[in-house]
């Protein structure tokens, strides 16, 4: 080939680097190795990882049970190895694919229209209230602080150097957002109001109520939902004006964190000011039916530094998983998937409540609930861990006001035997506590 | 029509409809294990929050998805069905070992928050990468957060804002070259910086005259990307360097088009301050029809300190943690910590070729370009001379005599099996044709792209018409985007 080209050396194609930059010796990284070496290196990776651990964890990643086609559909090259669908006539596929894709987020959610997916909840959450923003000419931002702690920090980073004050509305004991003061916290110049629902705890909001306050005040209602499950059976905010969600527990991997598929769904009037990628429909020259991206002025692409958003990347593999997930449990599927995952919690929930004390308990909640013991909560799950079991989330991080408190998850696949132990140790560990207490008691009285 | 080159054939397409077409009650692909607790009172537990209908979603058998997605992916241009020469875009062969290790128990169930000492595996995988990154750009410093390289910018430049307000004021704007990616521009307006345009000299290279000119003590940054977009090496990179950096501005480079220098050359080497890279280019990551991506940000010494929080450390005990506790820190740009399943696979591809690997694979990218640039010179009209790295940009001067443009050209393409180039990129080239071959293409498929693209310079001027209407040989033939936008129809609905 460099013969073809006149070349002499493959050197001599590298010749615009200055000499003095060119790297003249090997890159220090590990050897080349061969497939099977490749293997059996991330096997070892993967055995040091909790392999084969029950877990009660949610907190905004799910264990949801993961059809086999997901993998063997997604798999296929054609999906894998194609680009963002620009050139439509070759993409109709991967179009018609998001189209269905948003329908679906649409049915689920009430919203209208249903972007092609974001990079996960937590940033489309941020994205969704610069929307917000953008639409009402505000400038300040509500809160809740039941929010997921993480998606609040990434909306700090995003709203900071845009001057964007926040503002946060506590949660009541009921774990629900207190009404009154969210109701003071928003002035002529809040853009909206951002909570979650079901919220961080698990509790699910009132979510017209909250709309009904922020409207009155002309301020926009944006509602997150990191649990995609719970849309089979809670019904979603349909005064919302905006929702953003994490999709990642319809059919995505754990996977330590991602990749996860954000996603923005709003009302039809509000589509300009939409960020990420959409697929619309539309007629090819003999009039077949086919599929385009669209409304591509909104994006970087075009309209440069004047973009809704700089998102040009997306998630749609991810988004694909989830538009098979949501196909194959469909109408009635998703449901009873729901469904079973409120059995669980409700059946865990009363259990733990026996032993220790469940806080939020007057409120509805999906499927996480959260136990205040008597001992630390990390060493509460020192105890579990022995028993192949990884317990709930220690809130002490994020809520130092609820003291030793976990976030505690069940979904599907949560067995009764799993839950029952768990029980039992925390059973044990409030026993130690009192009977390490009862023994202080009586030294004090002996002496 | 007439005979054309070997690559493609007509063959049979299948025909499917939208999904919700398909539905019927009562039809599922779904079961669940009986439940083990008891039942519970729906109502009672919800009360009005219980959701009652799920409108129309679909209820639909597993053969009928298996075959209905199964169909749609046929519709579909892929790497694994040949060539994808899209310009900046990097589309090189995703290897399959990257999806099985990717697939391994302990990575694809490993949760977030699961505690650190059963995440040893995960973070040793994230370590492992950043440093084998660090290593390959010369850096010092990394953060794998970003979720793609727009999400990269983004925290690049929020390091940059951050660094200049410890020095007293966070400056005022971006010097950004007008060959440049949008999201570059985009990035810079969402982290509150205006954005100055830098012309490029004739040589499609920066004109360092005129940015020594523009540089002064406003200028927080200048956002280069290099090779730049015309597949050519900023030459006068260290002079460029020098003029931010004597008046205290930063270098932000713009890795879209690393695959040009692993293993040749280090940014950090030369000058640059900050940088993102896209694992789903030059590692190799499946784009997946449009995602996920990952979006590395690698930064010298100095930028250290503002670093998204958790920064990964080795801990006294010698095992692996995270590190929240980062005063400076811009903050968190994502929840968790990234696109982790982008990072199994983009190590894997680095272990795959080792430091030998990773030179070659360069090297054979820079010679794809070059071999394509010499077997196209003269058919189309190449506006910059200049030596090309990893793409080579033509322009579509000579055939717009006829009435065909670079868009025209593109679709024609698609009719002897190929995906399109990029066109219409970069700005500064009018009818611009971005051809970037990767280094996954044998000199076959090679020669197969350069007949094609002769052959449809042949027939522009023989037959325009041809070109004009094409393709010729898809399931649709080409759509109306103009009546997609002015009247969106973005969701199925049933027909009353």
């Amino acid at each position: 080939m460099l013969q073809a080209m006149g070349a002499r050396s493959i050197d001599d194609l590298f010749s615009p680097i200055p000499a003095e930059y060119r790297l003249e010796r090997d890159l220090k990284v590990p050897r080349q190795m061969a497939e099977s070496e490749i293997v059996d290196w991330f096997r070892e990776r993967s055995r040091e990882n909790g392999d084969s651990y029950a877990t009660f964890l949610g907190a905004g990643a799910y264990s949801h049970y993961r059809p086999v086609i997901i993998d063997s559909l997604v798999s296929r090259g054609e999906f894998l190895t194609a680009y963002t669908p620009y050139q439509a006539e070759i993409s109709q596929g991967t179009l018609q694919a998001i189209f269905e894709f948003q329908t679906m987020i649409c049915e689920l959610t009430g919203m209208e229209v249903a972007n092609a997916s974001m990079y996960d909840g937590s940033t489309a959450a941020a994205e969704a209230v610069m929307m917000a923003v953008r639409l009402t000419g505000r400038r300040s931002v509500t809160i809740a602080r039941s929010v997921h702690p993480e998606y609040r920090e990434v909306l700090t980073t995003y709203a900071h150097h845009q001057n964007l004050p926040l503002a946060t509305t506590p949660f009541q004991d009921n774990g629900r957002l207190d009404l009154e003061a969210l109701e003071k916290s928003i002035t002529p110049d809040t853009a909206c109001v951002l909570i979650q629902s079901p919220n961080f705890f698990g509790t699910i909001e009132d979510a017209d109520a909250i709309a009904g306050i922020a409207h009155k005040k002309g301020a926009m209602l944006v509602v997150s939902i990191a649990e995609a499950v719970s849309l089979g059976i809670v019904e979603p905010p349909r005064h919302a004006d905006v929702i953003a969600m994490e999709a990642q527990s319809f059919g995505v991997p754990l996977g330590f964190g991602g990749p996860y598929c954000g996603v923005i769904a709003t009302r039809e009037q509000f589509v300009r000011q939409m960020p990420g990628r959409l697929a619309g429909q539309t007629t090819d020259r003999n009039g077949k039916r086919g599929f385009v991206l669209t409304l591509a002025t909104r994006e970087q692409h075009i309209r440069r530094e004047k973009a809704t958003s700089n998102i040009c990347t997306n998630q749609a593999l991810v988004a694909l998983m989830v538009n098979i997930f949501m196909t194959i449990y469909g109408k009635i599927g998703l449901r009873e998937l729901a469904r079973q995952n409120l059995a669980k919690t409700a059946y865990a929930a009363a259990q733990f409540s026996k032993h220790s004390r469940l806080l939020f308990s007057g409120s509805p909640r999906f499927n996480e609930f959260v136990v205040q013991t008597s001992e630390d909560p990390y060493a509460v799950n020192s105890r579990l861990l022995g028993h192949k079991i990884v317990g709930g989330l220690p809130l002490k991080k994020f809520y130092p006001e609820l003291g030793n408190a976990a976030l505690w998850c069940c979904t599907e696949l949560t067995t009764r035997s799993v839950i029952d132990t768990a029980v039992g140790l925390v059973a044990e560990s409030e026993r130690s506590v009192r009977s390490a207490q009862e023994e202080v008691d009586a030294q004090e009285v002996a002496r | 029509m007439k005979k054309m080159t070997r690559k493609a054939t007509r063959h049979v397409s299948q025909n499917e409809g939208l999904i919700f077409e398909k539905s019927s009650a009562g039809k599922a692909a779904w079961k669940l294990p009986p439940l083990d607790v008891p039942e519970v009172d729906t109502a009672a537990l919800l009360g009005s929050s219980e959701r009652k209908d799920l409108g129309n979603m679909p209820e639909v058998s597993e053969i009928e998805i298996i075959r209905h997605f199964t169909r749609l992916s046929t519709w579909n241009y892929a790497i694994d069905l040949g060539m994808y020469p899209l310009g900046s875009c990097t589309m090189k062969y995703n290897p399959r070992v990257n999806e099985l290790v990717v697939r391994l128990d302990g990575l694809a169930n490993g949760h977030p928050y699961q505690p650190e000492r059963i995440s040893q595996g995960a973070l040793r995988i994230i370590k492992t990468l950043s440093e084998c990154l660090i290593e390959i750009t010369g850096m010092d410093a990394i953060t794998l957060q970003p979720a793609a390289g727009a999400h990269g910018e983004l925290t690049g430049l929020l390091m940059v804002r951050a660094y200049h307000e410890s020095k007293g004021a966070p400056r005022k704007k971006i010097l950004i070259p007008d060959s440049a990616h949008g999201t570059n521009p985009a990035t810079a307006a969402m982290v509150g910086y205006a954005v100055e345009n830098l012309k490029s000299n004739a040589q499609g290279m920066v004109d360092v005259a005129a940015l020594a000119e523009q540089m002064n003590e406003d200028v927080a940054a200048l956002m280069l990307t290099n090779p730049n977009t015309l597949g050519v090496f900023e030459q006068e990179i260290h002079k460029i360097a020098e003029i931010m950096h004597a008046k205290g501005g930063l270098l932000y480079m713009d890795g879209a088009n690393m695959n040009a220098l692993v293993g040749k050359v280090r940014p950090g080497d030369f000058g640059v301050d900050v940088m993102h890279l896209n694992l789903h280019k030059t590692f190799s990551t499946p784009h997946g029809g449009g995602g996920p991506g990952s979006g590395p940000v690698a930064v010298k010494q100095k930028l250290e300190p503002f670093l998204p929080t958790p920064v990964l450390i080795t801990k006294p005990d010698g095992t692996l943690g995270f590190e929240y506790n980062r005063p400076q820190s811009v903050g968190r740009v994502r929840a968790f910590y990234g696109n982790f399943g982008m990072f199994v696979r983009a190590l894997a591809y680095i272990l795959a070729n080792g430091p030998d690997g990773l030179r070659q694979t360069t090297e054979d990218a820079v010679l794809n370009a070059n071999y394509i640039r010499k077997g196209l010179e003269g058919a189309y009209d190449l506006p910059y001379s200049t030596p090309s790295m990893h793409e080579v940009v033509f322009s579509d001067k000579l055939q717009a005599k006829k009435g065909v443009k670079t868009m025209d050209i593109a679709k024609r393409l698609i009719d002897y099996g190929f995906h399109p180039y990029t066109t219409a990129f970069p700005l500064i080239v009018p009818g611009a044709l971005m051809i970037e071959p990767t280094e996954s293409e044998p000199r076959e498929e090679l020669d197969l792209f350069i007949e094609a693209m002769k052959s449809i310079a042949g027939e522009v001027e023989a037959d325009p018409q041809t070109v004009l209407d094409a393709p010729h040989s898809t399931r649709v033939s080409r759509l109306d985007e103009t009546a997609a936008a002015r009247k969106p129809v973005l969701r199925w609905k049933p027909a009353i």
